[in-house]
């Protein structure tokens, strides 16, 4: 998984998108666009009336020399944070190319009845049944109705292994676009051309049906309320300088004037945050489908980030699917290895999983060779009525039968051997373990039993581990009696389990959860996941999944990878803290441009006698040169600062599932105490290097 | 001398700890007084009330102002035709008639008169007494409704804002207003209806000494976060507040409720820890407060040798007339005992800056708490963003329309303050009042809109605030300044009333502790400081600078 980032983080700014976003960031200063971002458009309106002073100044010959660097510096601010939004949206017009590659205009067979004629995909409805074979694009989403075959989903996947597409069951669904390697399908198509999967898909990575999620919403009051009390504290401030110029008896509008108070607005109002709002939007939609997630909306990327409580299914996700020998029990007076050997020739034919999984498990156990049967061996594959499976040599004379313990006991019963009752304590205890016991019995007598397991799937454990740090309650749903469920949940390490589940009781558990006010996760790829997956607040479903649970669900995890819940998780949660970290340091910057801007304006206030400046020369604690480079350094930074944080903004803070309390104070003193800090810092910084310039 | 000041500061707070946290016990059973047998007169008076959603408890509340202030004005108005007027004083012009009722009504007592001059006897008792209890009882029980609201689960009941009311006056305020009331008169507060008193003094002039019903006056006018003096200079008055232990029943009794709130706001809601975690926050930033205008006031003067004692009553010293002057700034009380244009630069501008920070380091009565809770809701929205979590609060979900509402109620005051100073500051209606030029005029303006509309009522001194212009401005501040914010809170809590409650998990961010705290701490002194920051600039920091001869 890190590799594979790793590869995609190369191409996360080339060239010509750099290009492209400045290109953009000219187009976006018209009105229309700015409009949209009300902190902005306060800096555009400053932009402008700085603009027309300049203009008017130059009219009657007054020196521009300040006014005209100040106002640059404002147009430059807003060039800048349009160019994060047009960088971000540059990466998902990218991405959203590459996926428009694949869904070109095809031509495909339609059948009607037993005519078929060839139609542009366009021409597709609903419910129109068209044949692919290999070496054909399928046209649209679908289900497969007859057939089977191996298709290249490569081109959504980025997996080049073809996997296989079949009627009926939970692997019947196709996406349009991908592309028929072997073998012939008939597909019922089940979406209108412009609204299929990959339609949606590229619009919300372009951003074009990007609706702002709730957070934004809530976060936008706040920032607007936070520009609008900027904005009159301000304006009153000219009415408060008027009065203490005229105390102070000095030419009124010398200190406060409008240029100035303009660059004092621009620089408290939180044009970081407000600059960088959507680029963060955006960029945590195009960061899901990095990680191979389809994501239908970006208000489910965000609710993501607030699920705590994961529904999984067992078969599939948590195990293996299949049962496996664990081990050997033989009864008293047999060796294990006798055990061993005699389930070891029952299976060598035996082609079921159960079957191969105790080869392997006697070859690696005893190291018997894999020789093949010789021809006096016959099979007795598993029936219904005997419920056990085996064989017989006819050269040595050994018959040898698997199978449940009753079966078993009876057929030693027909055989006239003498089963031990220690057979039937064992299998009490393995089917206590939650394992599955299977008893054995060769010519001569009953042997023991061997133990199947569900095998949990390596690494799980730590991945649940990982999910309960990030305050995730996992629930593992199966078939399973409850006493193999249960130790399986023990053993995979989920904190709850629905034992002999239904379609139903999924339901119910999820509504349950949800009355208490939790945030459900549902992972799922049947049919008979749909209900669920459309009741969870979050239901991905996987890419291997039927059309019905993938529309069913708000994301689709194309490396159908059940654990990928913990990146989508942190993806949402990263949106939010990457909101709230540069909120918090926007703000923060505020205590430094105030110390920058404030002596700068009142210096020559309230001037005793002889004294160069007045009182509030004092505030000036970073000792900036002029009045002049002091207002400057902070609008440069300011503006400067949208730049430097455009990859942060574009990336995500980072997230660490180490609890609420711990991350909060690490986000606290990186961004609200680095926040202060830092612009003191830039701000001394700049003024050194204006001032030596000779700029200001 | 210093130890000894400190010693009693340290002393008095510590006692109203201890007492507060028995009141916020008598409080809590009072709000939640249900009479056990119906029909009795008692299960009248407190029992039979029909619930109320969010927008019938407004409505009450808005009413029963309005009301209030008809009716209080129309007494001072026609006061020289109404009993107990042993000095004829005739009735209030309509301007200040207007202003004070508005100023009454709404807890900010605000007083651009002079009350012995001005207010007869019934006046005072009828019509201002009435008032302070009532407006008192007000605060409280929108607190009270907001808490509810916390505490329900998808109800639409807040209570019923008259039970409360009811509640609140006659089973909390007036039983303790008559306990003080009587320690007070043992101290030797005057408690009369006789006319003014004549004597000579030793320098052989005639002087007239007003008299009349203060001690019972002076109770609720503290307990109650009111501050309205009896007499125009307030608790510096000698016949409000004459002794030593006088001075310290009074400091106890204007933080007492102020203090008790946050607990009991914490048991209402079902949130003790984050109740207890409130009140620590208000402490420390009284805390820090006091320190800070402490260390103002004793380093005093460059130009002088000693603490600077012009203004404050000799009789308390310099450093108990600091800690009221904390305290009724931070409690929203607004009465003094010492003037506080006479503190120096700082300590003024601490004053100022208390009023400004939202009046919630303790604050009024139920109104600090409010005023705090908005603070909350902004802050545990920012924090939510931080720890990657859709922000809740006491398991409530924080949305758009909770944070519009917050952010209303916190700028709401700033608005009225920052607009109407720097209209009065450029204008002639307003300059003409300012006694001192200079940046000291300027803190004045400040201070008065400050005063209105963060609900305190005390007054800086110096600023001639009798004139029409500042009568209605300032009544305009102080009405907006207390429904503008009431309204928004009821709100709040119909909304979150009507909300299901998600249970906490490892990645919910706990509202009470140190970091909880330590960020609420600093959303409120964030936005009281960026909104003023330029303001008080001008205004205290000017001056400050100005005497430190820089």
């Amino acid at each position: 998984m890190s590799e594979k980032s790793e590869v995609k983080k190369s191409v996360t700014f080339t060239r010509e998108m750099c290009f492209q976003a400045i290109k953009q960031s000219f187009v976006k200063l018209l009105p229309q666009h700015q409009l949209k971002n009300p902190v902005m458009f306060v800096v555009l309106i400053g932009a402008v009336i700085c603009s027309t002073i300049v203009l008017h100044d130059v009219g009657v010959g007054a020196p521009i020399g300040f006014n005209l660097h100040l106002t640059i510096w404002l147009w430059i601010t807003i060039l800048f944070a349009n160019f994060a939004e047009s960088l971000a949206e540059g990466r998902g017009k990218a991405q959203a190319d590459s996926l428009r590659k694949t869904r070109r205009d095809v031509m495909s067979r339609r059948k009607r009845g037993s005519d078929i004629d060839v139609v542009p995909s366009k021409d597709l409805r609903t419910g129109d049944i068209v044949v692919c074979e290999a070496g054909e694009t399928i046209p649209l989403d679908g289900d497969v109705i007859e057939g089977v075959a191996s298709v290249d989903e490569s081109a959504i996947t980025g997996e080049s292994a073809p996997v296989i597409r079949e009627s009926g069951g939970d692997r019947c669904a196709v996406t349009g676009g991908t592309r028929v390697v072997s073998d012939r399908l008939i597909i019922r198509i089940t979406s209108e051309p412009g609204a299929a999967f990959l339609d949606r898909m590229i619009a919300m990575v372009e951003g074009a049906s990007r609706k702002p999620t709730p957070n934004e919403v809530a976060l936008g009051i706040l920032l607007v309320s936070l520009t609008a009390v900027f904005l009159l504290a301000v304006v009153t401030l000219k009415g408060f300088a008027i009065y203490s110029e005229r105390v102070s008896g000095i030419t009124e509008g010398s200190t406060a004037n409008i240029p100035m108070l303009v660059a004092l607005l621009v620089c408290l109002i939180p044009t970081t945050i407000g600059g960088l709002l959507s680029a963060i939007g955006i960029s945590g939609i195009d960061r899901l489908i990095r990680k191979n997630v389809l994501a239908t909306s970006g208000k489910a990327v965000e609710a993501a980030g607030d699920v705590d409580v994961l529904l999984l299914d067992k078969t599939g996700t948590i195990t293996h699917g299949n049962r496996q020998a664990a081990q050997f029990l033989p009864v008293t007076g047999v060796s294990e290895q006798d055990l061993a050997e005699a389930a070891w020739l029952a299976s060598l034919a035996d082609e079921t999983p159960e079957g191969r999984s105790i080869v392997l498990l006697a070859q690696d156990r005893f190291g018997f060779q894999g020789e093949v049967l010789s021809a006096h061996a016959k099979f007795v594959p598993f029936s219904a009525q005997t419920r056990m499976s085996g064989v017989d040599i006819s050269e040595s004379g050994q018959s040898v039968r698997k199978g449940a313990i009753e079966s078993i006991r009876a057929e030693a019963e027909r055989r006239g051997i003498h089963a031990s009752p220690e057979l039937i304590s064992l299998g009490d205890l393995v089917a206590k373990q939650g394992a599955t016991p299977l008893a054995v019995l060769n010519h001569e007598r009953v042997l023991g039993i061997i133990v199947l397991k569900d095998i949990v799937k390596e690494g799980i454990r730590e991945r649940f581990a990982h999910l309960r740090k990030m305050g995730i309650r996992t629930v593992m749903i199966t078939g399973d009696n409850p006493l193999t469920a249960a130790s399986i949940a023990a053993e995979a390490g989920v904190d709850d389990f629905v034992a002999e589940a239904t379609p139903e009781t999924k339901l119910k558990r999820i509504r349950m959860e949800q009355a208490e006010g939790h945030m459900v996760g549902m992972i799922g790829d049947g049919t008979n996941d749909a209900p669920a997956l459309a009741q969870a607040d979050i239901g991905v479903a996987m890419n291997t999944g039927t059309q019905a649970a993938r529309e069913a669900g708000n994301m689709v995890d194309l490396d159908s990878d059940p654990t990928k819940l913990i990146e989508i998780v942190e993806t949402g949660k990263q949106l939010l803290m990457t909101r709230g970290a540069l909120t918090t340091f926007s703000i923060a910057n505020d205590v430094a441009k105030y110390f920058a801007i404030i002596p700068a304006m009142f210096a020559a206030l309230y001037v005793s006698g002889s004294a160069k400046s007045g009182p509030l020369a004092t505030l000036n604690i970073m000792h900036l040169q002029s009045p002049q480079s002091a207002i400057l350094s902070a609008v440069i930074f300011n503006a400067g600062i949208i730049i430097v944080l455009i990859p942060l903004a574009l990336r995500g803070v980072k997230y660490r599932p180490v609890g609420a309390t711990a991350i909060l104070w690490r986000n606290l003193m990186i961004y609200g105490g680095g926040g202060v800090i830092a612009p003191f810092i830039g701000i001394k910084a700049i003024d050194i290097l204006l001032t030596s310039l000779k700029l200001a | 001398m210093l130890s000894g000041e400190l010693f009693w500061i340290c002393a008095l707070l510590l006692v109203a700890i201890l007492l507060a946290t028995i009141c916020a016990k008598w409080l809590v059973w009072a709000l939640s007084f249900t009479p056990k047998r119906p029909g009795s007169l008692i299960s009248r008076a407190f029992g039979d009330y029909e619930p109320m959603n969010w927008k019938t408890y407004l409505a009450s509340v808005l009413v029963f102002g309005f009301l209030g202030i008809i009716i209080l004005a129309t007494i001072l108005m026609t006061q020289g035709f109404l009993p107990l007027n042993p000095m004829n004083l005739p009735g209030v012009p309509f301007d200040l008639a207007l202003n004070t009722a508005v100023s009454f009504v709404t807890n900010t007592n605000w007083q651009a008169y002079s009350g012995e001059n001005t207010l007869s006897y019934f006046s005072q008792m009828v019509g201002l007494g009435t008032q302070n209890f009532l407006s008192a009882a007000t605060g409280i029980a929108v607190m009270a409704a907001l808490a509810r609201g916390i505490a329900n689960q998808q109800e639409r009941s807040l209570g019923n804002f008259w039970q409360d009311l009811a509640r609140l006056t006659f089973l909390f305020l007036l039983p303790l207003s008559i306990i003080v009331a009587v320690l007070l008169v043992s101290q030797g507060v005057i408690q009369n209806l006789s006319a003014y008193l004549t004597a000579t003094g030793i320098d052989r002039a005639t002087q007239i000494l007003p008299m009349g019903p203060a001690a019972s006056q002076i109770a609720i006018k503290q307990l109650g976060s009111n501050g309205g003096g009896f007499f125009g200079v307030n608790s510096a008055h000698p016949f409000e507040n004459p002794t030593f232990f006088s001075n310290a029943i009074q400091t106890i009794a204007i933080i007492l409720i102020p203090m008790a709130c946050p607990l009991v706001f914490g048991v209402l809601s079902g949130a003790r820890r984050h109740g207890r975690t409130l009140f620590r926050v208000m402490f420390v930033m009284l805390a820090v407060l006091l320190g800070l205008s402490l260390v103002a006031e004793f380093s005093g003067n460059p130009s002088l040798q000693s603490a600077i004692l012009e203004g404050k009553e000799m009789r308390f010293g310099a450093g108990l007339s600091v800690l009221w002057s904390v305290i009724t700034t931070a409690s929203s009380n607004g009465s003094v005992n010492a003037m506080i244009s006479s503190l120096s630069p700082l300590a003024g501008g601490i004053a100022l800056l208390n009023i400004m920070l939202g009046e919630v380091v303790f604050g009024g009565v139920g109104s600090g708490v409010y005023g705090m809770f908005l603070f909350a809701v902004l802050t545990v929205f920012i924090a939510g963003l931080m720890v990657g979590r859709s922000p809740e609060f006491l398991g409530k979900k924080i949305e758009a329309a909770e944070i519009k509402l917050a952010v209303i109620g916190v700028l709401i005051p700033s608005v009225l303050i920052l607009t109407f100073s720097a209209f009065a500051s450029v204008s002639k209606l307003g300059l003409n009042s300012v006694s001192h030029p200079g940046a000291h005029g300027l803190s004045e303006i400040l201070y008065a809109f400050s005063s209105a509309a963060g609900n305190n009522g005390s007054a800086f001194g110096g600023l001639n605030a009798n004139t029409k212009f500042y009568n209605y401005a300032l009544a305009f501040s102080m009405f907006v300044g207390r429904y503008g914010v009431i309204a928004p809170v009821i709100a709040l809590a119909g909304l979150l009333s009507c909300k299901r409650s998600v249970p906490s998990s490892a990645g919910t961010f706990p509202v009470s502790g140190v970091l909880f705290s330590t960020l609420l701490v600093g959303v409120v002194l964030i936005v009281g400081a960026l909104t003023f920051f330029p303001a008080l600039t001008l205004g205290p920091v000017a001056e400050h600078l100005m005497m430190l001869g820089k």
